[in-house]
């Protein structure tokens, strides 16, 4: 029938219904989404207004630049209570990207570890990785903080013991207490500038032999020793010109304070507690990705390695980590980015992070729509430029094809 | 024949094979001690294993004690109760006289019937939609889905058909953290579906809201966006609303759920061959039908290990609700720690072991089971 129809009918295409019109659809389509959101914001910005108008309050970021009035135990950055708003915002930005620093750091280490020994070929270890994965990654990150806030931190001896323990031990410069941890601030003297000097030039010195070392290897065929070259550039060179400049170091011991440890440099059990939990919880899960990078690697890849000579060693770190790594980088990303958010979790132990910091700020200036505004601005930059970063990593890693 | 002497006319006995390979010397020596190396971490981890595991089990349940109605039950002479100086063991008796708190909150003790008969209905519906032998799956769902949802809401929080009112601020426990999880899995799944959609449709406008939204929830932790749901909605509502606390908890965790799904069902409708699609088009399909019937069924088939992913992870997430005072599982648990009929040393990592104990069961039992489904649906379609 319809191929009769459009025989018959003359050149022209078959009438269609405006209804049935896909571009007219399309624009009807946007058009009411464009109403249904300019509505819903229309309705919560005139709702927000009337409610901010009943409570005196007025909207506005005027505010950071007032008073914050409140203390904040952790801080790597001047801070005192007369401080800016702004200024407490800051301090919980670092207090979040320095714990996300060390965890990330941690969590992939350890996590490198137990992926590998899953694989083992050890039946106890591989069993052990086994448990260790299938428990830290079925329990809420949260319980794990409080479990080493609540469980263990706050078993540790408390800060009268150790003050008796000094008494006895006056020599004592490390203590565990259930306040945190407590060493030695070391205190850099004049001329330590060339010890880092020294320090920075054999990293660069170091870098440009393996440099050569590589060009060398392509033209002869022989390995120059890069890591004994390297240990000593890096490690020796700057011990010797320490040795040399008098050892411009000093030590700011911890001692006992009217109620707490004075001086020397301490880290709170809040940043332990959230610290390790961050770490153990993500290293369970980069753990089982690391697995499954090994594991995509073809047999065949391994086999022809040893077939062509190199060692075990060799065969992981030039043939089969370099081709796992393409598979265990986009998800290893996502992981990254879970534990910078999963570190907003310090509003639970009072570890001061951005959103520990501004939830406070929230409760006392009542600047909820600002304040959550700073918060989402801050962690999707975040995300963003881990996630660039990563994706940079990622392209260059990529197996290049023709 | 028996002339040729050199023949042999009978079979020798077959030899063991070498001790190497067959006995449990030769497992061990394969196992445990192929190498060097591999002898000296086996014999740390036994050493370790020896070190930590005895206490370990001691703690937990020789020097537990079970029984018992208050503090004293757990605590040592110096402390001022019964036990040696000295002791630390598990305080099993607290978890067992709180057990009830635990699972419903301060949910009235004589109406406890209700939230055991919605776990019941719960439990009857979700055994045959597990088990892939039982028919009529798309009825089950119907009612796992929408109708058990609307019933647990008349008979939970009741004031309706002559049940009393219980507010939601008496719901606690076990029931809070199944609750926000399982209405979360229940409206994250077509509010993902219809992002995900969005997402990948021509239309700009369409595709940016949805891009904005799902890359803006996805970007910032799940307790902002619990406190925007407990903090900014009040605020952007009319005036004088009084919005409950339970239900902006629901909420902020719907969203957030929402956001993780649309991203796993989007990777199922990217995987989807463009043959597809077309085939659908040629057949003359229109949109809803070719999403619905040709291109939906699969892709939701191919993240079926994804979503459960999610639901595991939404599920631990819902602790998070502690944050903003709220008593789920966690947050009742820790809530009772400071109870002066139970203030003890012990108590802290005791609770803290059973709600993570609870936790775990519901987390790894959900990971097996996407384990088994994952191999079922597996239909070798792989490399």
């Amino acid at each position: 029938m319809a191929i009769a129809d459009a025989r018959t009918g003359s050149g022209d295409p078959p009438k269609v219904s405006l209804l049935y019109n896909p571009a007219l659809r399309s624009y009807v389509y946007q058009i009411v989404t464009i109403v249904v959101i300019a509505w819903v914001i229309w309705y919560a910005w005139h709702n927000a207004s009337q409610n901010l108008a009943r409570a005196n309050m007025t909207a506005g970021f005027g505010f950071l630049n007032s008073r914050a009035g409140f203390d904040v135990a952790q801080s790597l950055i001047a801070y005192s209570s007369d401080s800016t708003y702004f200024r407490a915002l800051q301090v919980g930005l670092i207090n979040t990207l320095v714990v996300s620093a060390a965890g990330i750091v941690t969590a992939t280490i350890v996590g490198l570890l137990v992926g590998i020994g899953r694989l083992s070929q050890n039946w106890l270890i591989a069993r052990l990785c086994t448990v260790y994965v299938e428990i830290f990654r079925n329990i809420p990150p949260l319980l794990v903080i409080f479990f080493w806030y609540l469980g263990v931190l706050a078993l540790l001896p408390s800060i009268r013991t150790i003050f008796q323990h000094l008494e006895e031990n006056p020599d004592a410069v490390f203590f565990i207490s259930n306040r945190g941890i407590y060493m030695p601030a070391p205190v850099f003297g004049e001329g330590f500038g060339y010890v880092l000097a020294a320090f920075a030039i054999g990293i660069v010195a170091a870098i440009a032999f393996a440099i050569w070392a590589n060009a060398r290897q392509r033209a002869t065929g022989k390995r120059p020793p890069v890591l004994m070259v390297s240990l000593g550039l890096i490690v020796l060179m700057p011990l010797v010109v320490f040795l040399f400049a008098g050892m411009p170091l000093s030590f700011d011991y911890a001692i006992p304070g009217s109620f707490n440890m004075r001086g020397g440099m301490s880290i709170g059990p809040e940043f332990l507690a959230l610290f390790l939990a961050l770490s153990l919880y993500t290293a369970s899960f980069i753990a089982e990705i690391v697995r499954a990078g090994i594991r995509g690697v073809a047999k065949g890849q391994t086999e022809a390695s040893y077939a062509l000579g190199l060692r075990p060693g060799q065969t992981t770190r030039l043939v089969v980590l370099p081709q796992a790594l393409r598979i265990i980088i986009p998800p290893l990303t996502s992981q990254y980015l879970n534990l910078i958010k999963n570190s907003s979790l310090a509003v639970a132990v009072g570890y001061a992070d951005l959103v520990a910091v501004g939830g406070t700020i929230l409760n006392q200036a009542g600047k909820a729509i600002e304040i959550i505004a700073i918060w989402m601005l801050v962690y999707v930059s975040i995300s963003l430029v881990t996630s660039l970063f990563m994706n940079w990593f990622n392209a260059k890693m990529a197996l290049v094809e023709r | 024949m028996s002339d040729i002497s050199y023949v042999r006319e009978r079979f020798i006995p077959a030899e063991s094979p070498p001790i190497s390979d067959a006995s449990a010397y030769g497992w061990i020596r394969r196992n445990l001690f192929a190498s060097w190396s591999d002898s000296v971490l086996t014999i740390v981890a036994i050493l370790a294993i020896l070190y930590y595991l005895p206490p370990a089990i001691d703690w937990l349940f020789l020097s537990a004690v079970w029984t018992g109605t208050d503090r004293t039950a757990c605590l040592t002479v110096d402390q001022g109760g019964a036990l040696p100086t000295g002791w630390s063991g598990a305080c099993w008796a607290y978890v067992g006289d709180r057990f009830v708190q635990f699972m419903f909150g301060s949910y009235p003790r004589d109406q406890l019937w209700r939230p055991l008969l919605v776990a019941a209905v719960f439990v009857a519906l979700l055994v045959p939609f597990l088990i892939p032998k039982v028919p009529r799956k798309g009825l089950n769902a119907l009612l796992l889905l929408i109708g058990l949802p609307v019933f647990a809401y008349f008979l939970l929080l009741g004031g309706r058909f002559g049940l009393r009112h219980v507010e939601t601020s008496l719901w606690g426990g076990l029931m809070v953290t199944l609750i926000l999880s399982f209405v979360g899995i229940v409206i994250s799944l077509p509010a993902g579906i219809l992002l995900a959609l969005g997402r990948r449709s021509q239309m700009p406008i369409l595709k940016t809201a949805c891009i904005v939204f799902i890359e803006l929830i996805r970007g910032v932790p799940l307790i902002t966006v619990l406190f925007m749901a407990s903090v900014l909605l009040p605020l952007f509502l009319e005036p004088g609303n009084n919005i409950d606390k339970f239900l902006r908890a629901l909420i902020g965790v719907s969203i957030f759920a929402s956001a993780y799904m649309a991203e796993v069902i989007r990777g199922g409708l990217q995987a989807i061959p463009k043959g597809q699609y077309e085939a659908a088009d040629a057949l003359g399909l229109n949109y809803f039908h070719k999403m619905a019937f040709i291109v939906l069924p699969q892709a939701i088939k191919l993240v079926i290990p994804g979503i459960v992913n999610t639901f595991i992870g939404m599920f631990k997430d819902t602790s998070l609700v502690t944050i903003i005072s709220m008593y789920d599982l966690l947050g009742i648990v820790k809530a009772s720690f400071g109870d002066s009929g139970w203030i003890t040393p012990v108590t802290p990592l005791t609770g803290l072991i059973f709600a993570g104990f609870v936790f775990w069961l519901f987390c790894f039992g959900m990971s097996r089971y996407s384990a088994f489904v994952e191999r079922r649906l597996d239909t070798g379609h792989k490399r």
